[in-house]
């Protein structure tokens, strides 16, 4: 408990959190109030819909997750906090626990506002959340969010430079895992396990949270053969796989 | 109370710090001398478990530092001010160092006061000036009121006063029965701050003794005199075979101590008005010491290695 | 570059080559500078010291013409800085090693500032040489360290081969090597005629490099002089002694108005010169085995006579109580 105090006291002492909650919650909830907006007959708003924006804020928050890495070691803190704590498996789990646990709390109220915003922009729409699946497509934003950061706070361990870890993640999530279904013959195999994907699974199951919206039209559906359970397990464990080489490397590495 | 056996350290082809072996007693302030590149830092980090050896061990009151129970309380480093999220208030900075370590809360306000940064303990760290920095690294160290303290280049950004507060300050410590190991190139301020030396150069031990041992081993000692009888005594002294100089108003004695030089005088009836034997100086032993070292290159041209293989790589 | 390249002609100027009259710099309502009015001479070092925030760093780029006075002015051989032809040959100044592109090698960047005064670019890699860089001259400084910068800062203030050096805190970052370079160098340049003027919070260094003073504190000259000059006003002198007849001397002495502290059979005799306790221990018949007369430091000297004229003060505390 003592080092998660120490790594919130560390994380909430500067402001970079703050704006990076903040521009999570504009960047979601705008590009949400963009679609659901401009919902109509032919493509009306579902639950599914009102959850357009979660991949920008998930961009942010590994944003974040990482910059509370890499910052660490550009300013040479790092070495103050191994100081502190010699034993720095036990400070690095302690840090992407707290990054963690931040990104479900900002990932909930994301996904919520947008939620709520849509029922605002649309109050003849069927918003509300009477299946598990609808449920999961909101409130599954903060675990998506959670595990994300922990990704994100591996490869900021790995790569400790600030720009680097950030771009290596946004390619990846941006570009990289759909470009990969380009791969001629196996492409399309290998896509179904990328991490990303099989967590929009975990969020979008098998549509029904977009009922009463064309599939085509509606956001992309997730290409994992997983059941909406395992596609979490699986994307919760990709996470761990990576914070676990990340930390083997950090102990074995100077700091 | 500090203990390093054969410790090694290898980066890709140099070899950073090469079976360096040394002790640093507890109740004396310790200075820690090289030439840039001589791998003082390294040494430093390795003792904190930051850098691991590639052999060798270095040990603090026998453990090595990451089997130290909240070592915060056991030693206190100052290696690199700027170690600081700049964003972060000098207060929220100690504060989870503090809560790390179990160091109770007020002990931050108590380290922010004796270092002089009340005032200033809610600022951004970013904004300070290197002085500030410097004051706000010292605080970091002294939170866990440890019995070890390392400082590499404690006066650096420091004013006149600032200087001559942190060397009474290490004075205090080591008197306090701590033990004080501090790194400076400030030769000329060492030799007022530290009893004893740890001298290294290019990742090698040259020496490890107390001040005035080094600097009596480098230099020469001599004797001024000065008399209004000058040639009686100049006499007596070369057929008491001591070598003199002369220097503009009096003798440079040397292979003879000023006591010696005293009873020939008395026992020749001259008068004297100075007697005063000269110490050389610290630099001077330093320059003599390290100069000598086989091993030894300057500082600069191994500074300059490790540019060119930094770039190289 | 039809340009020749003579040496300077350093021309006899008596007096001061960089003259302050009554300078003055206003900060909203802080007074940096005070009426400050000092002039340094040519063919000596001359230390410019004074507490953190006594004006210093705001003097020197005053003189640079980098900072604009309020009232009063510094001109330098009785110019302003920004009134002479091609600055650079004749003032160099290392003011902060840290302004340089990262990017850029050591050899471009002395070699744009070159260009800018029209130096010739042979100078470049004289300059480089003289101070030991030219092995890495074509490495980004980006990668220097802060010793290597500061000779890179050193170079860049030597380039136009100036009559006039300003040097602040020149041997930041430098290693013992470097620090007794640099000493030789600005003692070097000063044998030369030129004019030498550096900042230093490091006063043991400063009393052995700088010959003569200019001591500010809270923006106004406390002194103006030579450096000997500044220790005997601010200390005094006291005799170490030591006899194998210490009572005897001890007591002849305190006899004659001295005062005497011993401390481990050593005897410290302050009220009497080295001469004439010699003399009178002579007349005594004590035999002596020591009589060094102690100067006190720079340090004491500057502690003493800019006391009042510090801004802040550290809290002076020991190693406060346990922490459990």
């Amino acid at each position: 408990m003592t080092l998660l105090a120490v790594e919130r006291i560390k994380l909430f002492s500067t402001r970079s959190p703050w704006w990076c909650a903040v521009a999570a919650l504009v960047l979601t909830t705008g590009f949400t109030a963009l679609v659901v907006g401009n919902a109509d007959e032919e493509f009306p708003a579902t639950v599914a819909s009102t959850q357009f924006g979660y991949s920008f804020g998930l961009a942010v928050i590994m944003v974040l997750a990482a910059l509370a890495v890499t910052t660490e070691y550009r300013f040479g803190t790092i070495r103050t906090t191994f100081q502190a704590i010699p034993n720095r498996t036990a400070a690095l789990l302690a840090k992407t626990t707290v990054v963690a646990l931040l990104s479900l709390v900002i990932g909930e109220i994301v996904a919520f506002a947008s939620w709520g915003l849509s029922l605002l922009l649309q109050p003849q729409a069927d918003l509300a959340l009477n299946s598990t699946a609808d449920w999961i497509n909101v409130a599954g934003v903060g675990p998506v969010y959670a595990f994300a950061a922990v990704m994100a706070v591996a490869v900021g361990i790995l790569v400790r430079h600030s720009a680097g870890a950030i771009s290596l993640l946004l390619i990846y999530n941006l570009a990289v895992e759909s470009l990969v279904s380009l791969i001629p013959n196996i492409g399309d195999d290998i896509y179904e396990w990328m991490p990303f994907n099989v967590a929009n699974k975990f969020l979008t199951g098998a549509g029904a949270s977009n009922a009463g919206r064309a599939a085509e039209a509606g956001a992309p559906m997730s290409t994992s053969p997983l059941s909406p359970g395992w596609a979490l397990a699986y994307f919760a464990g990709v996470a761990l796989v990576l914070l676990g080489i990340a930390i083997a490397s950090a102990r074995r590495r100077d700091a | 109370m500090i203990e390093a056996h054969g410790l090694t350290k290898r980066y890709g082809k140099t070899l950073a710090v090469d079976d360096l072996t040394f002790s640093v007693e507890p109740g004396r302030v310790t200075g820690f001398l090289g030439p840039n590149g001589a791998g003082k830092s390294t040494t430093m980090r390795m003792m904190l478990g930051l850098d691991n050896p590639t052999a060798g061990r270095v040990t603090i009151k026998g453990k090595p530092y990451h089997e130290l129970h909240h070592p915060l309380r056991t030693v206190g480093a100052l290696l690199d001010a700027k170690w600081v999220h700049p964003n972060r208030s000098a207060r929220a900075h100690l504060t989870w160092m503090a809560k790390s370590n179990r160091i109770p809360q007020r002990r931050v306000d108590e380290v922010l006061d004796i270092v002089g940064l009340t005032s200033v303990a809610g600022k951004r760290a970013g904004g300070f000036s290197l002085g500030m920095s410097q004051r706000l690294g010292i605080a970091g160290a002294l939170l866990g009121d440890p019995e070890v303290l390392l400082f590499d280049e404690p006066v650096n950004g420091l004013d006149p006063e600032g200087i001559l507060w942190i060397r009474k300050f290490m004075h205090r410590l080591a008197d306090e029965g701590r033990t004080v190991f501090v790194s400076s190139h400030l030769l000329s301020e060492m030799a007022l701050t530290a009893s004893d030396l740890v001298v290294i150069g290019k990742g090698k031990l040259i020496s490890q003794s107390t001040t005035d041992e080094f600097i009596a081993r480098a230099t020469e000692n001599t004797v001024k005199v000065r008399s209004p009888q000058l040639d009686v005594l100049r006499g007596a002294l070369t057929d008491a075979s001591a070598e003199i100089a002369s220097v503009d108003d009096g003798l440079l004695v040397s292979g003879m101590d000023s006591a010696k030089i005293g009873e020939i005088a008395a026992a020749n009836r001259v008068v004297l008005h100075e007697l005063s034997p000269q110490q050389g100086s610290l630099e001077q032993a330093f320059m003599q010491i390290t100069g000598d070292s086989v091993e030894y290159h300057t500082g600069l041209e191994t500074e300059a290695e490790q540019v060119l293989s930094a770039t190289a790589r | 570059m039809p340009y020749l390249w003579p040496p300077p002609v350093i021309t006899g100027t008596i007096g001061g080559v960089i003259e302050a009259a009554g300078l003055t710099k206003r900060y909203g309502s802080t007074l940096a500078v005070d009426d400050l009015s000092f002039h340094v001479e040519p063919g000596r070092v001359t230390g410019f010291l004074g507490p953190n925030g006594a004006g210093k760093s705001t003097t020197m780029r005053m003189i640079l013409g980098l900072d604009n006075p309020t009232a009063g002015d510094v001109r330098i051989k009785g110019q302003h800085y920004r009134d002479l032809n091609r600055p650079l040959r004749t003032v160099g100044a290392l003011l902060e090693a840290a302004w340089r592109h990262p990017g850029r090698s050591a050899r471009n960047h002395l070699r744009w500032i070159a260009r800018s005064n029209e130096i010739p670019q042979r100078r470049v890699d004289e300059v480089l040489e003289l101070v030991g860089l030219t092995s890495v001259a074509k490495k980004k400084a980006g990668g220097f360290s802060l010793g290597m910068l500061q000779r890179l800062g050193i170079a860049s203030a030597l380039l136009g081969d100036p009559e006039v050096l300003l040097f602040d805190e020149p041997v930041n970052g430098l290693d013992p090597e470097g620090i007794h370079w640099i000493r030789q160098l600005m003692q070097a340049l000063a044998a030369e005629g030129r004019t030498v003027f550096v900042s230093s919070h490091l006063l043991s260094e400063m009393s052995q490099t700088a010959q003569d003073l200019v001591v500010i504190g809270r923006g106004k000259l406390i002194y103006q002089g030579t450096t000997e000059d500044f220790i005997d006003r601010a200390t005094h002198q006291s005799v170490r002694v030591r006899s194998p007849q210490l009572a005897e001397l001890r007591e002849a002495l305190t006899r004659q108005g001295a005062q005497v502290d011993e401390d481990d059979g050593t005897l410290t005799v302050s009220g009497m010169d080295s001469d004439a306790i010699g003399e009178l221990a002579f007349a005594t018949g004590a035999t002596l085995h020591e009589l060094s007369p102690r100067r006190g430091s720079l340090e004491e000297a500057f502690m003493q006579l800019t006391g009042e004229a510090v801004e802040y003060h550290a809290g002076d505390h020991g190693a406060a109580p346990e922490t459990t």
